[in-house]
């Protein structure tokens, strides 16, 4: 008997592997809040990853076309809400620009003080959640005991733990307060040997090495045309930091202050004389080199910290005070990058000589970087999605705005 | 960097599609038409004594003042722009890049203004693309998968236009 | 367990109660069989509450907090029973895509399986549910059927990860049963037996006569042994059937309540049970580091002296295998998980040469292949010969034996032989003919059968 493909009874008995499709959030506990991907699996290997977003969509720039400059700063808080001193700072600076306001001197080193502070904040939280995504459930309470202390820092000063609110345009809205520096110099002498502590369990690690490396590998060519940045596109080996190389109303913050980009140059990082060794399985682009770029930058800021409390402390002066809720804006448009430890933070602000913005624009960081997950997440295991999307350390609240 | 001689390079080659260079500004602005977009985006993203191999954002800003009184001083016509912004990575310049579209295609409201897309030559246009069709209802011929980003897909309206009005209920949630 | 329950407590109790039930008679071996049942789920209950609460208070001291603290006075002891408490009065929430029966039975599967396995584990000299001659097989058999429970539980929840966590585990389980059963065949061969009991009472004496410490082959294979043991409970790092940041819950996502905790029994339980497995194969079971009681002559002493020596030994069991289960919540709060294609790896190009490698190591250490010596090389560890090697009988030739002697006497004495009216298991003889005579089992239908030599 002649039997065809159309014939029922031949598709019944033919062994075949159907295409899975799943849904991996919104409420998954590695998609890092309510992101949503779609995957389509074939068994444990995944060929297609379609993130979906909007889930915490909060009409942010809708909002900023209806605040006053000074009164949006609680809702850059609420986007990338473990960096809320970087975010201030990008909205403070954007602001800034377009008033063509300087600050003090005293004010420039708070700043940096504040953003390199949370920026150490922020990436304990990135490796601690990493961790948890690869089954590794200590490291995130180590991480996030350090971080309790920056917590308790940034809570003396402004009041808040979270949100804070605390950089504002024009300064900021206070001095520090008396004896802060000593606490913040004894937390600082505290991490150090505690990063040692981390590189242990995660990053030398025989099980995190083989979870990570050569997992997910982005080339230079392909993070720089998805406009990723931070640590994702240092990771693939893109000399770019904006610190260094950013508009001027932002590296002015940074002038004079002696750091080296954490990017892979010649087969080394900068500091990895003192830190493991990357091992021979990573690949430059791999979720490895994204977490190490992301552990290097905590010393770093460490030590930008340190220079900033010199320099804070040498200062005279005031630290600048908070510009007045209806100081208008003049009429024109200013677009400021800052690099978050995301990567660039963009704040774009089109004022009609009002002083609410006639249009506010948030250039997210986790935005690009997520977008290269479909391309990234091609033919990996299932296993490997989160690997993956916890190496770009993405903050739905700032993708979905 | 020389906004002047990228000016008239790209003025040389694209003619008068090139409309105008503002220097004299917080980030100096060169503007474009929009037919000739993708081509003058090419070249900027190819040519080595540019390289702008990032761009850094698409934003479009509605310019239209539903307030009758209001809208009688202002001092421009209702329409929507389109910036990008550019920068180079290895040269470590920026530029932006600015495109005047009509509020509605052919002025027939309901018509989304039609623009080409770039993401055949910065991939992070994809993503960017799509949040400026969700969010302001701007059309990107070419784009390959020109979906709502933010918003639901069955959400009516384009939620930054200036006349946007916030629909009483979606789905039988109330909204207001 | 099994004579002191049965001989001395039970039938004392009866026998006072003026009812004559040997657990011979079927109504006595209910009863025994009851009793039996219902303390081994206390033990199996108690040690899953208990390493609930170890876990969370183990976990706690490694992460630099304190863990639970408050419920119960001091040490939140009382956390597990609480958990518990939260569990039952929790919602049995059932999706409705879930297939009805397969869904609510899933977790009984899982648990009978870990809980029937303890019936064969000696807790100390003697002190079993069950005198097993194969009981190192009947474990290892019965905790392969674990997986059962776990696959249904995936397969009826009608969700995918479920169903992923399921695929996972049968995966990674029947995998791992190949290496971990190579490991367990060392000490099997050394000893000469699976029977337990006889494999602990080999290793009596000084903590050098403890298996682990025979030759290199059998401290490699330990180390082996313990990582598939690892894998086949599903513990960190090998966890991918519940694998929470991949698969949500793995293959118990859509459960919730008592059926959930089930699940978590039958994973504590059988981390006791292999714990307590490898306590008995590698480190001497009962035997403690030094022979006190031994020594004292309390351990054959009979009587009270020689139930305190053993209630010692059941202490000494327990401890050994808290730390194997310590070890293992070590484990897992330590390292990341492996990913499916890597814990394959690791089992089948690592473990299952490695245990493959050990396994003629001690065959060649056993039979003098790298000496020129014919016999076994020296080592410090004495093994206790609790007979000759040639003596090793399976229970129901014994049994066939006494029962052709018993028909051989009473043939001489002239009157029919006492027949057997009922069947006994074959699996429930004792390894020694004085205990096999203790118990007063008689008669056989082997004999009539034509017998066995």
């Amino acid at each position: 008997m002649a039997s065809h493909l159309g014939d029922p009874r031949v598709v019944e008995f033919d062994v075949r592997t159907d295409e899975m499709l799943i849904n991996m959030g919104p409420q998954h506990p590695s998609t890092h809040g309510v992101l949503r991907l779609a995957l389509r699996t074939d068994g444990e290997i995944v060929s297609e990853a379609t993130p979906h977003i909007g889930y915490l969509h909060r009409c942010a720039e809708k909002i900023g076309e209806n605040l006053s400059h000074r009164q949006y700063i609680p809702y850059t808080d609420r986007m990338d809400y473990l960096a809320a001193m970087n975010m201030n700072l990008g909205w403070a600076l954007v602001v800034e620009k377009l008033l063509k306001h300087e600050v003090p001197e005293r004010g420039r080193h708070l700043r940096v003080l504040m953003a390199e502070l949370n920026r150490i904040a922020s990436h304990l939280v990135a490796m601690g959640t990493y961790g948890l995504d690869l089954g590794s459930f200590t490291p995130f309470l180590y991480a996030f005991r350090e971080r309790e202390r920056i917590l308790d820092l940034f809570e003396e000063v402004c009041g808040a733990r979270l949100t804070y609110s605390y950089i504002t345009p024009g300064g900021a809205t206070g001095d520090l307060t008396e004896g802060w520096l000593e606490k913040c110099e004894a937390f600082l002498d505290q991490l150090a040997p505690v990063i040692e502590e981390y590189h242990t369990l995660l990053t030398s690690n025989a099980v995190f090495i083989r979870r990570t490396a050569g997992i997910g590998v982005l080339s230079a060519e392909m993070a720089i045309d998805y406009g990723t940045s931070g640590p994702v596109l240092r990771g693939s080996g893109v000399d770019y930091d904006l610190r260094r190389d950013g508009d001027p109303w932002y590296t002015g913050l940074y002038r004079d202050y002696k750091y080296e980009v954490i990017v892979q140059k010649d087969g080394h990082y900068p500091k990895d004389r003192d830190y493991p060794p990357v091992p021979a399985e990573a690949v430059l682009g791999d979720s490895w080199h994204r977490f190490y770029v992301r552990m290097l930058e905590v010393v770093q800021s460490v030590e930008l910290v340190r220079q900033a409390m010199e320099r804070y402390r040498a200062a005279k002066g005031d630290c600048g005070a908070p510009l007045k809720l209806t100081q208008r804006l003049p009429k024109g448009e200013a677009y400021l990058e800052t690099e978050a430890p995301r990567g660039q933070m963009g704040f774009f602000l089109v004022a009609d000589g009002n002083a609410i913005p006639w249009r506010v624009r948030v250039r997210s960081s986790s935005f690009c970087n997520l977008s290269i997950t479909h391309e990234v997440c091609r033919g990996c295991l299932i296993a490997d999605v989160p690997a993956v999307i916890g190496s770009l350390d993405i903050v739905m609240g700032e993708i979905d705005r | 960097m020389d906004h002047q001689k990228l000016f008239d390079q790209l003025r040389e080659r694209f003619g008068d599609d090139v409309r105008a260079l503002v220097v004299e500004t917080i980030d100096p602005w060169i503007e474009v038409s929009a037919e000739r977009l993708e081509d003058v985006c090419r070249l900027l993203k190819n040519d080595a004594a540019w390289q702008f191999n990032l761009l850094n954002c698409i934003t479009a800003v509605d310019y239209f003042e539903p307030d009758a009184k209001k809208a009688a001083k202002v001092d421009w016509k209702p329409h929507v722009q389109m910036l990008y912004h550019l920068s180079s990575t290895t040269l470590k310049h920026t530029v932006v890049i600015k495109v005047r579209l009509p509020r509605w295609k052919d002025d027939v409201a309901g018509q989304l203004p039609e623009v080409a897309s770039v993401s055949g030559i910065w991939r992070t246009a994809d993503w960017h693309e799509r949040e400026v069709y969700d969010l302001m209802g701007v059309m990107f011929v070419g784009h390959p998968d020109l979906r709502r980003i933010l918003c639901p897909e069955d959400w009516e309206g384009y939620p930054l236009r200036k006349d946007y009005v916030m629909p009483l209920e979606y789905h039988g949630i109330r909204n207001r | 367990m099994a004579e002191l329950i049965n001989l001395q407590i039970l039938n004392r109790l009866l026998g006072w109660a003026g009812v004559d039930l040997p657990p011979s008679h079927l109504a006595g071996a209910v009863l025994a069989a009851l009793v039996h049942g219902v303390i081994l789920l206390g033990i199996v209950a108690v040690a899953a509450m208990f390493f609930i609460w170890a876990e969370r208070k183990v976990a706690g001291r490694i992460q630099d907090r304190l863990g639970p603290t408050r419920v119960g006075g001091r040490f939140g002891w009382l956390q597990a029973l609480a958990d518990g408490i939260k569990l039952l009065s929790k919602e049995d929430v059932r999706p409705r895509e879930a297939d009805a029966l397969l869904f609510r039975c899933a977790p009984y599967v899982s648990f009978a399986a870990s809980f029937t396995a303890y019936l064969a584990l000696p807790f100390s000299d003697g002190w079993v549910a069950q005198h097993i001659n194969s009981a190192v097989f009947f474990i290892l058999a019965v905790l392969g059927l674990e997986v059962f429970g776990v696959i249904l539980a995936g397969y009826a929840s009608g969700s995918k990860w479920s169903l992923f966590g399921a695929m996972r585990e049968s995966a990674q389980v029947v995998s791992y049963e190949v290496p971990l059963g190579l490991c367990v065949v060392v000490p099997v061969f050394i000893c000469g037996t699976m029977n337990l009991v006889t494999i602990g009472n080999m290793q009596t004496g000084w903590l050098t006569n403890w298996l682990v410490f025979h030759d290199p082959f059998t401290f490699a294979v330990f180390w082996v042994y313990f990582t598939c043991a690892i894998a086949s409970v599903n513990r960190a790092p090998f966890d991918l059937a519940e694998a929470e940041s991949e698969l949500v819950a793995g293959f118990h996502t859509e459960y919730s309540g008592m059926r959930w905790c089930y699940f978590f029994m039958a994973e504590y339980g059988s981390m006791l049970l292999v714990s307590g497995l490898a306590t008995i194969l590698f480190f001497g079971g009962w035997h403690g580091p030094v022979p006190v009681f031994d020594m004292l002559g309390w351990s054959s002493m009979g009587g009270v002296l020689q139930y305190v020596a053993e209630l010692a030994g059941a202490a000494n069991f327990l401890i050994k295998a808290v730390v194997g289960v310590t070890v293992m919540i070590w484990v897992r709060w330590t390292l990341p998980r492996l990913r499916i294609d890597q814990v394959m790896t690791t089992c089948l190009k690592y473990c299952t040469p490695l245990a493959a490698v050990c396994f003629l190591g001690a065959l060649g250490w056993q039979t003098g292949m790298f000496g020129l010596a014919a016999g076994p090389l020296w080592s410090p560890n004495q093994l206790m010969a609790v007979k000759q090697r040639g003596e090793y009988r399976e229970s129901w030739v014994l049994k066939a034996e006494a029962a052709a002697a018993a028909e051989g006497s009473a043939a001489q004495a002239g009157r029919p032989a006492a027949s057997g009216d009922r069947d006994e298991p074959d699996v429930s003889g004792e390894t020694e003919p004085a205990r096999s005579s203790a118990t007063g089992a008689v008669g056989s239908p082997l004999s009539r059968k034509g017998g066995v030599g």
